[in-house]
Formats: C-alpha cells, sequence, structure tokens
C-alpha cells in the first residue's frame, strides 16, 4: 500500500479508478499509457483497479470510471448502465465517449446493410445507430480529443484529487496556434477548423503544419457560417468544410443545413 | 540627436560587435499560397540570416519581452511547508535588430502601462531594461495606417535607428551604449548631401502610405456611437479566435492559472496572455459574463485602443501596423471600423 496523499499537509484520498472501452480504438488508453516519464506519478495518483490495456487483476470498486469509445451495440448500453451504477463520477474519455467521434461517420448511411455485407460477408454484425455516452447516461466530465492529450489529462485528474473545479478551455485552437507563432495554415493553402474548435490541445495538428479537424468539438463560440464564408473564399468547398465537421461528431448542432447543401450538389452533378 | 553616416558594409561588422548578446532580427520564413514572403522575428546567428528589407512580420517580437505563457513563480511543497521560487525569465541582454518604428512605438506603449504605472511588472520591466534596440526605417506596406496613428517615425525608445539612403544608412544615435558601439565602426558625419537624401526618403515614404485612419475626435465619436448597429455587423462576423489580440505589438491582457504538480510536490503560477474577444475575458467568479457576445467584445477591443487609452495617456493604443487586419480571416480591420463607426453605416 502507498503511503496516504497529501498536499500543503491536508490529506487526500486516492481515488480507485477504472478504464473501460466501448467502440474505439483504445488509442486514448494508450496516450496516459504512452506517458512514461510521468506514468509512476500518475499511478501514485490514483489507485486503477481496472484497466484492460494496463494490467490483468480487475476489480469493481471504483470510484472513478474513465469510458472510452461510442455506444453502438445493445451489450454495450448494459455494460455502460451497469459502470454508472457503481461510479461516483463518470468520466467520458476521449471524443468517440463524448461525440460519437469517427464511429458515429456511419450514421451518415442511411442503408448500412450494404456496407455490413462489404465488409463481413454473410458474418452477423449486431452494431445500431452510433451514440456518445451522455445519450445513454448521465456524464459528470468529459475530456475531448482524438486522442486525448495526455498533458490535458493529468491536469484534470490531479484537479479531481485536489477538488479542484475541472476548467476546460473557452477559447478556439487559433489562441494556442498563435502563442505558438505558426504561420496561419490558410495562409498556406490548408483547411483548418481552428477557429471554431475548442482548444486546450496546444494546436497539436496546427503545430505539425496539419489542419485541424474539429477532434475536440466547437469552441464555447463557435461561427461556423463565418468560416464557412471563409473556407469558400480560400477556395475550399462545402465538402471539404463537411468532411471536417462532421468527422468527429461534435459539430452534429452545425451541419444539417451545410449537409443539405453538399447533398442537392451532389444531387444535381 | 547625434547623426552619422554608415557605409552598408559596415553593418555586418556593427552586428559582430553585438554578437556576444543575444540578437533577435527579422528572417525569412518561407512564403505563403500567393508567393508573399512570411517574416519573423527570431534569433540570429548570423548577419546573412537577418532581412532588413523585410516589409512586416505576422507575429510582432512580443515574445521576447511580453511572452505568450510565462511561469510567473513556482513552489516546492515540502509537507506543510512550501516555498516560493521567483524568476524574471531574462538571462542575458537581448538586441532588437531592425525593428520599424510602429513596433518602437508600441514598446513605448507598453513601458506607460507596465513600468510607469503604480504597479510596474517586473517580468516585463526586467526583459525591457536589458535590452538595445536597432531601429530601421521602412517603406508603408499597403495595410500600414501608422501615420494616421502618429507611430509612423520613432523619436525614442531605441538606442540607434537606422535609414536606409541606398548605399548607406543614416544614422541617428541616442544612447551612450550606441555612441559606444560606433566607436569601433567606420562612420562619418553626414553631410548636406547625406540630408538632402535623407529628406527624399522621407518624402517618398510619405507619398507611399494608402491605409488610414481619421482620427478627428474619435474619443467623442466612439462614446456618441457606442449603440451603434455597426457593432453588431462587425460582431456578426468576428470568430472570437483572439487573433488580433495575439498579433498585436500592444495587447497585453493576460489571464493567470495555478497547477498543481502531477506528483503534488510542487505547483506553478502561469500567466497566458489573453484577447478581450475570447468568450470568457470578462466572465467572473460566480459565472456572470460581462460581455457574452461577441459584438460587445469587439467593441470593448476598440475601445481600449481608440478610447480608454487615449483618455489616460492622450494617444492611441494603436500603432497602425495593420497585422490585425491581415491576420483576421474574418477580414476585420481597423480602418474599415473606424470609418464604418463615423459613417454609422458598413
Amino acid at each position: 500500500m502507498a503511503t496516504p496523499l497529501s498536499y500543503l499537509g491536508v490529506e487526500l484520498s486516492r481515488p480507485k479508478v477504472a478504464f473501460f472501452e466501448l467502440s474505439s480504438c483504445e488509442g486514448c488508453q494508450l496516450q496516459l499509457l504512452n506517458n512514461e516519464a510521468s506514468l509512476l506519478d500518475f499511478l501514485s495518483l490514483v489507485e486503477v483497479v481496472q484497466f484492460r490495456e494496463a494490467m490483468t487483476e480487475k476489480r469493481d470498486d471504483y470510484q472513478i470510471a474513465f469510458v472510452e469509445g461510442s455506444v453502438t451495440r445493445s451489450d454495450q448500453v448494459a455494460r455502460l448502465v451497469e459502470i454508472r451504477q457503481r461510479a461516483k463520477v463518470l468520466v467520458a474519455f476521449g471524443s468517440c465517449a463524448c461525440f460519437g467521434g469517427v464511429n458515429q461517420l456511419k450514421n451518415r448511411f442511411a442503408d448500412s446493410d450494404w456496407v455490413k455485407r462489404e465488409v463481413y460477408g454473410s458474418f452477423p454484425i449486431d452494431t445500431d445507430t452510433v451514440r456518445p455516452l451522455r445519450a445513454v447516461v448521465p456524464v459528470d466530465l468529459e475530456i475531448y480529443g482524438c486522442p486525448v492529450k495526455k498533458e490535458d489529462v493529468e491536469r484534470i485528474v490531479t484537479d479531481l484529487v485536489l477538488g479542484k473545479t475541472v476548467c476546460h478551455p473557452k477559447y478556439p485552437v487559433c489562441m494556442d496556434c498563435k502563442a505558438n507563432e505558426n504561420i496561419c495554415l490558410f495562409d498556406l493553402g490548408e483547411p483548418c477548423l481552428g477557429p471554431i474548435t475548442r482548444g486546450g490541445c496546444d494546436a497539436w495538428c496546427p503545430n505539425n503544419r496539419l489542419g485541424c479537424w474539429g477532434c475536440r468539438g466547437p469552441a464555447e463560440v463557435a461561427n461556423v457560417a463565418e468560416l464557412q464564408r471563409i473556407m469558400t473564399e480560400h477556395g475550399f468547398s462545402a465538402e471539404t468544410m463537411l468532411d471536417r465537421l462532421e468527422c468527429f461528431g461534435g459539430f452534429g448542432a452545425y451541419t444539417e443545413e451545410l449537409a443539405t447543401m453538399v447533398r442537392n450538389e451532389r444531387g444535381g452533378t | 540627436m547625434l547623426f552619422r553616416i554608415l557605409d552598408k558594409t559596415e553593418l555586418a561588422r556593427l552586428f559582430e560587435e553585438l554578437a556576444g548578446n543575444r540578437i533577435i532580427g527579422p528572417v525569412s520564413r518561407g512564403s505563403d499560397r500567393q508567393g508573399a514572403p512570411i517574416y519573423s522575428f527570431e534569433v540570429v546567428y548570423d548577419f546573412a540570416e537577418l532581412r532588413l528589407d523585410y516589409t512586416t512580420t505576422r507575429m510582432p517580437a512580443k515574445r521576447f519581452f511580453l511572452p505568450y505563457r510565462e511561469t510567473l513563480c513556482s513552489f516546492a511543497v515540502h509537507g506543510r511547508a512550501w516555498g516560493k521560487i521567483v524568476d524574471f525569465n531574462i538571462y542575458q541582454p537581448q538586441i532588437l535588430f531592425g525593428l520599424h518604428p510602429c513596433d518602437i512605438n508600441a514598446l513605448n506603449k507598453l513601458d506607460k502601462v507596465l513600468m510607469q504605472s503604480v504597479y510596474p511588472t517586473p517580468y516585463y520591466s526586467s526583459k525591457r531594461r536589458n535590452m538595445f534596440i536597432i531601429g530601421l526605417d521602412c517603406m508603408p506596406q499597403p495595410f500600414c495606417f501608422c501615420r494616421s496613428m502618429g507611430t509612423d517615425t520613432a523619436l525614442h525608445g531605441f538606442d540607434m535607428f537606422l535609414t536606409d539612403l541606398g548605399d548607406r544608412y543614416f544614422v541617428e544615435i541616442q544612447s551612450a551604449a550606441a555612441f559606444n558601439y560606433l566607436k569601433n565602426i567606420t562612420a562619418r558625419e553626414p553631410t548636406e548631401a547625406d540630408h538632402v537624401r535623407y529628406r527624399e526618403v522621407a518624402a517618398e515614404k510619405n507619398s507611399k502610405f494608402t491605409a488610414q485612419v481619421d482620427t478627428t475626435d474619435l474619443t467623442k465619436i466612439l462614446d456618441m456611437e457606442f449603440q451603434s448597429e455597426v457593432w453588431q455587423h462587425w460582431g456578426g462576423r468576428c470568430l472570437s479566435c483572439g487573433t488580433c489580440a495575439n498579433v498585436c505589438p500592444t495587447c497585453y491582457c493576460y489571464g493567470v492559472e495555478e497547477t498543481v504538480d502531477l506528483d503534488l510536490r510542487g505547483a506553478v503560477k502561469t500567466k497566458h496572455l489573453y484577447s478581450c474577444n475570447v468568450v470568457d475575458f470578462a466572465e467572473v467568479a460566480g459565472g456572470h459574463n460581462f460581455r457574452p457576445d461577441s459584438h460587445s467584445r469587439l467593441k470593448y477591443r476598440y475601445y481600449h485602443k481608440h478610447r480608454g487609452f487615449v483618455e489616460a495617456f492622450e494617444e492611441s493604443l494603436c500603432v497602425g501596423c495593420g497585422r490585425c487586419g491581415e491576420a483576421c480571416l474574418a477580414r476585420i480591420n481597423v480602418p474599415e471600423v473606424i470609418a464604418s463607426v463615423r459613417k454609422g453605416e458598413v
């Protein structure tokens, strides 16, 4: 048993945490394990009782449940409900859990049967409309990103242990991007959702000259109509914009009009 | 003021004289998709890297004296006890080699707020007092309206100032340090012919301004137009992304964040430059937001620059460098916004 946690002489309880995955690539969990420099500190801060990707032991006496992935099958609903009942705090871990993530792209197909046949042949596949966790159970906290940024997770977990309010940045990616003195990707001829996407990722993709795809969902203010005008002005089609908005599912509330427009355009050609 | 004439070839020698310090100057970072060159202020190790023919940099030199993120202090925690470590984050003098008048004036304005106020900030002062500035005259770009803001020339705030006369520089010397550095460089007294050439260059610069802002009675007009519908128009276009503040050489507003280390053995207090256009800029404890709408935030940015600061310091906080208008994807720019406010329509 590790020594009890304390900060400035105040004793802190070491929360029992568990990690789970529904439909996902498990990349968000891998992010944590990848962080070798601070992994031991992280493990001293919490007591991991279940983490399939990292350990064989399995206990169900967790207080905080980190759930990665979206809900796509009926058995996942039952599993998620059970996790919700056990956990004091349920954390939607990563964009799939928060918005449906890349998985939800399949919701665009009105007829998914031919896709199933194409991919799986005659093998029976139980898959339904993709839903984020909050569409199934109440979620206490969302950690955005595809994948999540480990520094972000560590900050949030530290705040949880200390009992501090967990805050997400309200500003868009542009703030981080400019602080890093990147050249605006629009100037380099690359589309980018940075102006409307929630920041806090330190402009991970734009730092590497890749335009933002909006994985963290909309910033507190997302002037999508203006960004669409800007995209057009820079020679990017409505479809390019729609592809990005739809990719992770965070912009669901903003895409309907644009989707209709693109569909009509396609229908016309 | 002392004047000298410096052969262009002598400038490399001046660079070498200064090279024991950290030299920051304009360098090329390639070109954008339109083929326009992109310049930025970087630490320069070789005179050949310097691009003294630069038009303007996309970002100001701000990060060298007002970093976007700065650790104000860190704490080491041992049991119930803790120790505070303060570091002003300046380890050697900085030479700013080739600042245009707008950026020198920007520093002068920042000084008024951050050094000459009741509570000077040591993080800025320490860097500012360890600075040697070589100014450089420029030719106006289509978006430059420094003339309108009275910042097209720098009267003070530099150690020496260079004006390109073709094969030679006209040098204004304003500090003993600059005078001493020039002792080791071949420089001569200006002749009447140099003065004539200087006036020709100045006249050419003056003839090239295209953008302008009418600042006549602007503080009063802004007061009268507080409810103008033009603010709604610009607010509707604003992305609330904060880019204008980040590329502004005079925006100094910031937020402070305290974070505890993962091992609970330390903590840091970090300052982040922030933007008044970002949604939670005027959000206070308890959650009330005094400026929840884009248009009110955008409006207050203009009021701070062109009204509030004028009231406090008898000059605008805008230096007319035009960076905000160039960087804004929504094409919101000072000349158009101010003109629309004056006219009462967009």
